[in-house]
């Protein structure tokens, strides 16, 4: 065959190699939220209060342990769950008792979820409880905000400056 | 479904034959034009970064220079990049596809496949990784929707994916983290790459020129009509909606958005684990592997030249003959093709005064066996146009075509016949002439037989065919295994043509039996 022919066979292939690199690497568009909603991200990192109360040791206590281990304070590691609540408009939007991290569940409660909401003006409010209380929040915090459409609004938390930062 | 898919390669294979040429056929050439998109990747990369700036607000800003400012070169350079990457993903799963459906994956080439499989990983990583260092919403997307997918894992302290929250939780350090991963995984890479091709003697990592210079200027040709753009700038303060997802990489990333993190993981890496458990399941059942007969080795490394797989070697001599070296066959690596025995030289029929063992060759096949079926498949051929077919077990099979005079010893692969096995069936006129048939052109099963047999019987690579042997009297078909009509018409063509020659004298009785004694001789 003419190589001039072979040339001209060639290029179907070359010309479809090409459409399904140029289509593919951009179509179909993909729609990852809907364009009408905004975004309500809850991050926080926290360590609760400690399960227990820290001890004085009893004399009797004290004298069981090795001299260089004397500490008069005994406190158990373990740190309590935290309960976290998100509402929405009076919509309980998320609840959950988050378990301290590590082994000894000493660590922080950590979470990071996200909520498409319709965008609009909506009554958020985020409440923690960190102590072993058993009604009740230890932070709370409500505010009116106006979400744009594919806004990324971040509730987080931070217990020095007052507890939770709505951003 | 594996013989249909084989089916539809196989149709493919004839398209690119007639428009291609065999020797330029893309589909034979998948994993050599993968290092050829790889390249022009890694080239186009490093120019890139000349111009990358590499801190958050810079990046974009640079990329969009390239783009827009230097778009003779940059962009140019930008589009070969993505395109060249996307080029590369479509070659690799066509190359895995095929080794698959032609079954060549299993036994020694399980090192081949399950190499490919940590490769896959390799380039996905690599990939997915470039799309964020852009920065735009497109990265944005895929920063978050991966990091959130690596802490469904919950092997992070704190989820990473709050690294993106907002526009001020985002920090220099944790972005160079990432550019580094950009370049770190593409060299990981090349490494698995080279590793994937150990165990190959003449591993083919250049497509022919031509076929390279095809997809070098079709893809400049798109970058300059279709070029890559940014889908403006990541802003963390909001969510993008609607994305044009690169799909060759990110199809994976809906899924995210409708089930959960670790059941993709589990999708993914159950995938991954069963694929490369494919080549024992079942396990392939494979002839012994080569042996050496050390009287007979004289150390030539003929063998060793010709394995396809690197699974013969030279080592000291151990038997006191006066030779430095002998063949040592690794059986971990031997795939029993025979084409070792196909390239010694001591595997010549024409041998009266020893038994006709060579220096190397299969258990299950031995050479002996080649030259008992010479002899006893063409007995009853009568004529002026016998014609005696090696073809090989792997590829076109002639034993159902409807025309007589002919008979059919199937080989391993024709790799496995000595070249001196045809000039003994012609000089001694045991057949009118010698039809080759084997699996298609540059699509051996064991990747270099045909192309040994071209070069042996061409004159032009060790063991050659004597130069008495009539061109006229032997032919070659790589029609493969779906390629029956056309090795009918071949063999047709063939026979007419032995018709018109002046015939050879017949092989006397007596010749016959003293060859048969020979080979009685030889089997006790």
């Amino acid at each position: 065959m003419p190589e001039i022919w072979r040339m001209i066979l060639q290029l179907p292939f070359y010309l479809a190699f090409a459409l399904l690199l140029a289509y593919l690497s951009q179509q179909p568009a993909y729609q990852h939220q809907d364009p009408g909603h905004a975004l309500i991200k809850l991050s926080l990192s926290h360590a609760g209060e400690h399960k227990e109360e820290c001890r004085r040791l009893t004399p009797e206590e004290l004298a069981e342990l090795a001299p260089n281990m004397r500490r008069p304070i005994s406190c158990n590691r373990e740190r309590l769950p935290l309960l976290v609540e998100i509402v929405l408009d009076d919509n309980l939007l998320y609840r959950a008792y988050l378990a301290p991290a590590g082994l000894s569940r000493d660590g922080e409660s950590t979470v990071y979820k996200r909520f498409p909401v319709t965008a609009g003006t909506h009554t958020i409010t985020a409440r923690l409880r960190d102590s072993n209380r058993l009604e009740g929040f230890d932070y709370e915090h409500s505010e009116a905000i106006s979400l744009s459409p594919q806004q990324n609004f971040v509730i987080g938390f931070n217990a020095d400056t007052g507890g939770f930062i709505f951003l | 479904m594996r013989r249909a898919l084989r089916s539809v390669f196989e149709r493919i294979d004839r398209f690119f034959d007639i428009a291609f040429t065999p020797a330029w056929n893309p589909m034979q050439q998948l994993g050599a034009l993968g290092w050829f998109f790889y390249w022009i990747v890694i080239v186009s990369g490093i120019y890139l970064y000349i111009f990358f700036d590499t801190g958050i607000t810079q990046a974009y800003h640079s990329v969009e220079y390239l783009t827009h400012e230097q778009w003779y070169a940059g962009g140019i350079m930008r589009s070969l990049h993505r395109y060249a990457s996307d080029a590369l993903v479509v070659v690799v799963f066509l190359h895995l596809l095929r080794e698959y459906v032609l079954d060549r994956f299993r036994g020694p080439r399980w090192f081949a496949w399950v190499s490919g499989m940590v490769l896959l990983w390799l380039l996905y990583a690599s990939g997915i990784s470039g799309y964020w260092v852009v920065w735009d919403k497109l990265a944005q997307y895929v920063a978050i929707a991966t990091t959130e997918w690596f802490d469904s894992l919950g092997i992070f302290g704190k989820p990473i994916a709050r690294n993106f929250l907002n526009h001020a939780s985002l920090s220099g350090r944790f972005f160079t983290l990432l550019i580094f991963i950009h370049i770190a995984a593409p060299l990981m890479l090349l490494f698995g790459m080279w590793l994937h091709i150990q165990r190959h003697m003449h591993p083919q990592v250049n497509p022919p020129r031509g076929l390279a210079a095809g997809c070098l200027i079709m893809l400049v040709i798109l970058s300059l009509w279709f070029p890559a753009m940014s889908q403006g700038p990541a802003d963390l303060d909001t969510v993008p909606s609607i994305i044009n997802l690169d799909w060759f990489y990110l199809f994976i990333y809906p899924l995210l958005d409708h089930y959960s993190g670790t059941l993709i993981w589990a999708v993914v890496a159950g995938g991954t684990v069963l694929l490369s458990l494919l080549p024992w399941l079942p396990a392939v059942r494979k002839r012994e592997v080569a042996v050496v007969h050390l009287d007979n080795c004289n150390g030539c490394a003929r063998c060793v030249a010709d394995c396809p797989y690197s699974a013969i070697s030279m080592v000291p001599r151990t038997d006191g003959l006066p030779f430095e070296q002998q063949a040592a066959v690794d059986p971990s690596l031997c795939l029993s093709c025979g084409i070792c025995s196909g390239a010694c030289p001591s595997a010549s029929p024409f041998r009266r005064r020893t038994a006709l063992i060579p220096g190397i060759e299969l258990p299950a096949f031995p050479i002996q066996a080649v030259k008992d079926m010479i002899l006893s498949k063409t007995q009853d051929l009568a004529g002026n146009n016998r014609v005696l077919i090696f073809n090989c077990e792997h590829g076109l099979d002639l034993a159902a075509a409807p025309m007589t005079n002919f008979a059919q010893i199937t080989l391993p692969c024709v790799g496995m016949l000595p070249p001196s096995m045809i000039d003994f069936t012609l000089s001694r006129k045991y057949s009118d002439g010698i039809f080759i048939a084997g699996c298609r052109e540059h699509d051996c099963n064991f990747r270099l037989g045909n192309e040994w047999v071209q070069q042996r019987l061409a004159r032009q690579r060790d063991p050659y065919l004597r130069e008495r042997v009539p061109a006229e009297r032997f032919t070659q078909c790589w029609a493969g295994v779906s390629g029956f009509k056309q090795g009918l018409s071949e063999l047709e063509v063939f026979q007419e043509r032995l018709a018109r020659l002046s015939p050879p004298a017949r092989q006397s009785p007596e010749s016959r039996l003293r060859d048969g004694k020979n080979a009685e001789c030889a089997n006790a």
